[in-house]
């Protein structure tokens, strides 16, 4: 009796000597799985800001006051005002002559040269459009807000510094001089960059845009949603309330599952070799793009809308075959309602990924550099991904900010699209 | 006629047949009041009508639609002189080309030649021809097949069957095609890929320790022997997966035993959805962060404190990859862990244990095959993964295993290969997808691996 009372203290003497050691353990796992917790916040955070503070400058813009003399001879030495004329004339001359007026002492031509480009090369189509819009302003004089070259927006905006060294600057000191000079009179404003929103791509910063690659991406969602919504949805339907459990089915659902795990530039492999080489459709085109993504959101889709006919209890499936529906009418005008929402949300997660995926797209040539908006399905675009990607490599200090700020803008749209799906789920969710 | 035109021309003689044959379906039952007679809807009536009307006329539109081009240009090369017909394939090839550009008002090649002329002509004629007789065909299918529903509609006639029988075609075909693009992935990447291996062996495609793709244009040209040893490839995206599989599943696993296991209902539903937003960022994001942000970030401490760090490390590729794979992990751990009986939770609390040793002896033990499982997953997705490398990745074939210097993989070859002017007869181009094929085969492999895991050694509870 006594040696048994013995190793039972003996064992809960050990337990206690034990614990102090037991319980910092367990202190040091909470800690390593709250440290976890923290990084993965921190990365997301850390994420965001260097994304957001490279980019929100880009959507501000420098411009330069100029005292334009729209001089008759210059423009329209005929004076009948042709809009052909007028279309053609040398707008840039008109810049150079008010920049030359505006610094008269310099006189070396390298300095001319270097004088010129403050201000963009796109200057000059501004002026044209004033011009066209209203021809009665030749032969005036008037202050005029043009868009100043990338590097003097660099400038201004803080990115290039200027008390380094003028060697290791992009900008020479006289130029920074010039500047100064212009802002002391306040001839230079930030103002509100709408080239960024409306224009296409460009090697010129400063005229580049974002405008062509949210028109291709808004064509090829569309091609994307026209098939993918359908098709997927079909597909739904007939394997969760038609299809007899057969191989056949099974090998279709082996497949659907395979072909989400499927690597995108497979898809991307696909396209070129199904779609461009072997059907002859045109290359780096919304249409094709669509119809490769349509084949990577598919499976996202049927999933999704399997789950919705699910989540349809078979209570409504019997009460409609009771009062004598057939099948298909069963599906189409009770349980297809019913399960709708599901789908929808289904369906705009695989659009948000369709919108974000750039790999594929690199295969059936939607990297080519295109200047123009693209006006429909058949020609070639690129997309807002891919513009992130071809501008990610251009060396050019402006770019980064616009990189960012166009990230800025895809994510935007992203988190536009899931804020709806979340909205129609917590909507329209029933729970039977 | 263009083919939009058409296409709309059709669809408004689709809702004309479907009002018809509604009508005439209440006409011979005697209006509204027979209706009962009928054996269907009115409606059906109209959709069989409808049906009739459109799919004949459609699937002759997308059949023409095909093969016009080939015939076109057949008869085209038929009607060109003899001298021009016997030269090789290729030139040939080039010839129709010039005429079809020349022929759309595009720029030709060369000089423009009074038979090339002729010849474009007579494409293009050839070509209204077609589209003129396609509409012809199309429309008067579509009358013929209203016409035949317009005389098969009678009380007795069982259009609902028949609508739905159609219907249900249209969903068995919806159905299958995703093993049509199952098939077509394979077709398209293996017949390419089998070309390549007639030019380059398997064996030292496989096991060749050399990678340099460019191939000599010039006989005379030094330094593109073209080398075509992937084993470099697979060694760049192994030690990257690597490094994001290390980043991925301690930060992922970690935070979903955190947040499943100790954190409080606040912070579960602040930090859960944060981290889930990671999974929603575009891949190109991560590749831009990747490669402005981190890489320079890691260059430049490293040679702080004296290591020589390339700018293109794999170490950058890897930890932002990693980091895009955070929440594929930690979501489906946390379903995993939540899966695991409260049972089996309590039973452990019941004899002493502390959380974290019941966590780790009793609930990660249970929920390890689907842990597994979901790192398999991952890892076929870092594999597969794209942009981060080809924006942030080097593409120097080095063999090493050291992550501070610059490695390739075997996406960002693919990208490189086809990105730009592409030859299909050329061992450069066709590379590319003997390392799709390889890369579908593998990630297709760990899929299947995964899903076997899961299903295998799954306990059952209840």
């Amino acid at each position: 009796m006594s040696n048994q009372n013995q190793t039972e203290k003996r064992a809960i003497d050990l337990v206690n000597a034990s614990l102090k050691k037991r319980y910092a353990k367990e202190r040091r796992f909470r800690h390593v799985g709250q440290a976890a917790v923290i990084m993965g916040l921190l990365f997301v955070s850390f994420l965001f800001i260097s994304i957001i503070g490279n980019g929100y400058t880009a959507f501000e813009h420098t411009f330069v006051r100029l005292n334009i003399e729209f001089s008759e001879q210059e423009i329209d030495p005929e004076g009948k005002r042709d809009p052909q004329a007028l279309s053609t004339a040398n707008y840039a001359g008109l810049v150079k002559a008010a920049m030359r007026a505006e610094f008269p002492d310099v006189k070396a031509r390298k300095d001319k040269r270097a004088l010129y480009k403050l201000i963009s090369s796109g200057a000059s189509l501004a002026l044209r459009e004033m011009v066209l819009a209203n021809p009665e302003i030749i032969g005036t004089k008037k202050e005029v807000w043009l868009v100043a070259d990338d590097d003097i927006d660099m400038l201004i905006k803080g990115h290039i510094d200027r008390n380094v060294p003028e060697s290791d600057r992009r900008v020479s000191d006289k130029v920074i001089g010039w500047v100064e000079q212009f802002e002391s009179k306040g001839a230079v404003e930030k103002q509100f960059n709408t080239t960024f929103f409306t224009n296409g791509d460009s090697r010129e910063p400063e005229l580049a845009g974002i405008g062509g690659a949210v028109m291709g991406s808004l064509y090829m969602l569309l091609v994307t949603l026209a098939l993918s919504f359908p098709i997927g949805v079909a597909a739904a339907v007939y394997l969760e309330e038609f299809a007899p459990q057969n191989r056949w089915t099974d090998l279709i659902e082996v497949n659907i599952n395979n072909l989400a795990a499927v690597p995108s530039i497979v898809f991307g492999l696909l396209g070129l070799a199904m779609f461009i080489n072997f059907f002859g459709l045109p290359r780096s085109a919304p249409l094709v793009g669509g119809l490769v993504l349509t084949l990577m959101t598919l499976p996202t889709i049927i999933i999704a809308s399997r789950a919705a006919l699910k989540s349809v209890p078979p209570s409504i499936r019997e009460a409609a075959l009771g009062i004598g529906a057939s099948k298909m009418q069963m599906v189409f005008n009770h349980v297809l309602p019913l399960a709708m929402p599901g789908m929808l949300t289904g369906t705009i997660i695989g659009m948000a990924q369709a919108l974000g995926e750039s790999a594929p797209l690199l295969m059936i040539g939607m990297v080519a550099f295109i200047v123009d908006i693209p006006g429909g399905p058949f020609d070639p675009a690129t997309v807002l991904p891919v513009q992130v990607y071809l501008w990610a490599d251009s060396p050019e200090r402006a770019f980064v900010e616009r990189t960012s700020a166009a990230i800025m803008v895809l994510l935007g749209f992203l988190f536009i699209m899931n804020f709806l799906a979340i909205i129609l789920r917590r909507r329209f969710e029933r729970r039977w | 006629m263009p083919n939009t035109v058409l296409i709309l021309v059709l669809l408004g003689l689709m809702a004309v047949a479907y009002q018809l044959a509604r009508k005439r379906s209440l006409g011979v039952v005697g209006g509204g009041a027979g209706v009962r007679k009928l054996h269907s809807l009115p409606s059906y009536y109209g959709f069989y009508a409808a049906i009739w009307c459109g799919l004949p006329a459609l699937i002759v539109f997308g059949l023409w639609n095909a093969f016009q081009s080939t015939i076109i240009t057949d008869l085209m090369v038929a009607d060109l002189p003899a001298e021009v017909r016997s030269l090789g394939q290729a030139e040939l090839g080039l010839v129709v080309n010039d005429i079809r550009n020349l022929a759309e008002g595009n720029i030709t090649s060369g000089e423009v030649s009074p038979e090339m002329r002729a010849a474009a002509d007579h494409y293009l004629s050839l070509e209204q021809t077609s589209a003129a007789a396609l509409a012809v065909v199309v429309l008067s299918l579509a009358v013929l097949g209203t016409g035949l529903a317009w005389r098969l509609v009678s009380p007795k006639f069982r259009a609902r069957n028949q609508v739905e029988f159609v219907v249900k075609g249209l969903l068995i075909i919806s159905s299958t095609i995703a093993i049509f693009t199952t098939i077509g992935i394979v077709l398209s990447v293996l017949f390419e890929a089998i070309r390549f291996f007639e030019m380059i062996p398997f064996t030292e495609f496989v096991f060749g320790l050399d990678w340099s793709p460019q191939m000599a244009i010039r006989e005379d040209q030094v330094g593109s022997s073209g080398a075509f040893g992937a084993i470099p490839l697979f060694a760049g995206t192994l030690l990257i997966s690597f490094i994001a599989m290390v980043v991925a599943v301690q930060i992922g696993l970690m935070s979903a035993i955190f947040l499943s296991e100790y954190a409080g209902k606040k912070m579960r539903a602040f930090a859960k959805p944060v981290l889930e937003v990671l999974a929603g960022i575009p891949t190109v994001v991560y590749g831009f962060f990747a490669a402005l942000t981190v890489a320079p970030f890691i260059r430049d401490n490293g040679s702080l404190i004296g290591l020589d760090v390339s700018s293109e490390s794999a170490l950058a590729a890897g930890l932002v990859m990693g980091i895009m794979i955070i929440p594929f992990i930690s979501s489906l751990s946390d379903d995993v862990i939540n899966a695991v009986p409260q049972a089996m939770r309590d039973a452990s609390y019941g004899v002493g244990a502390t959380q974290s040793e019941t966590i780790r002896q009793v609930i990660i033990p249970a929920a390890l095959p689907g842990i597994v499982g979901g790192v398999l997953l991952a890892v076929s997705r870092a594999i597969g993964e794209t942009m981060i490398v080809v924006m942030a990745a080097g593409l120097s074939a080095n063999m090493t295993a050291n992550p501070l210097q610059s490695v390739t993989t075997v996406t960002v070859q693919i990208v490189t290969l086809l990105v730009g002017d592409q030859e299909f007869d050329s061992p450069k181009t066709l590379a590319a997808f003997a390392l799709g094929l390889m890369l579908f085969v593998v990630t297709l492999a760990l899929n299947v691996i995964a899903l076997h895991v899961v299903r295998k050694y799954r306990e059952q509870y209840e």
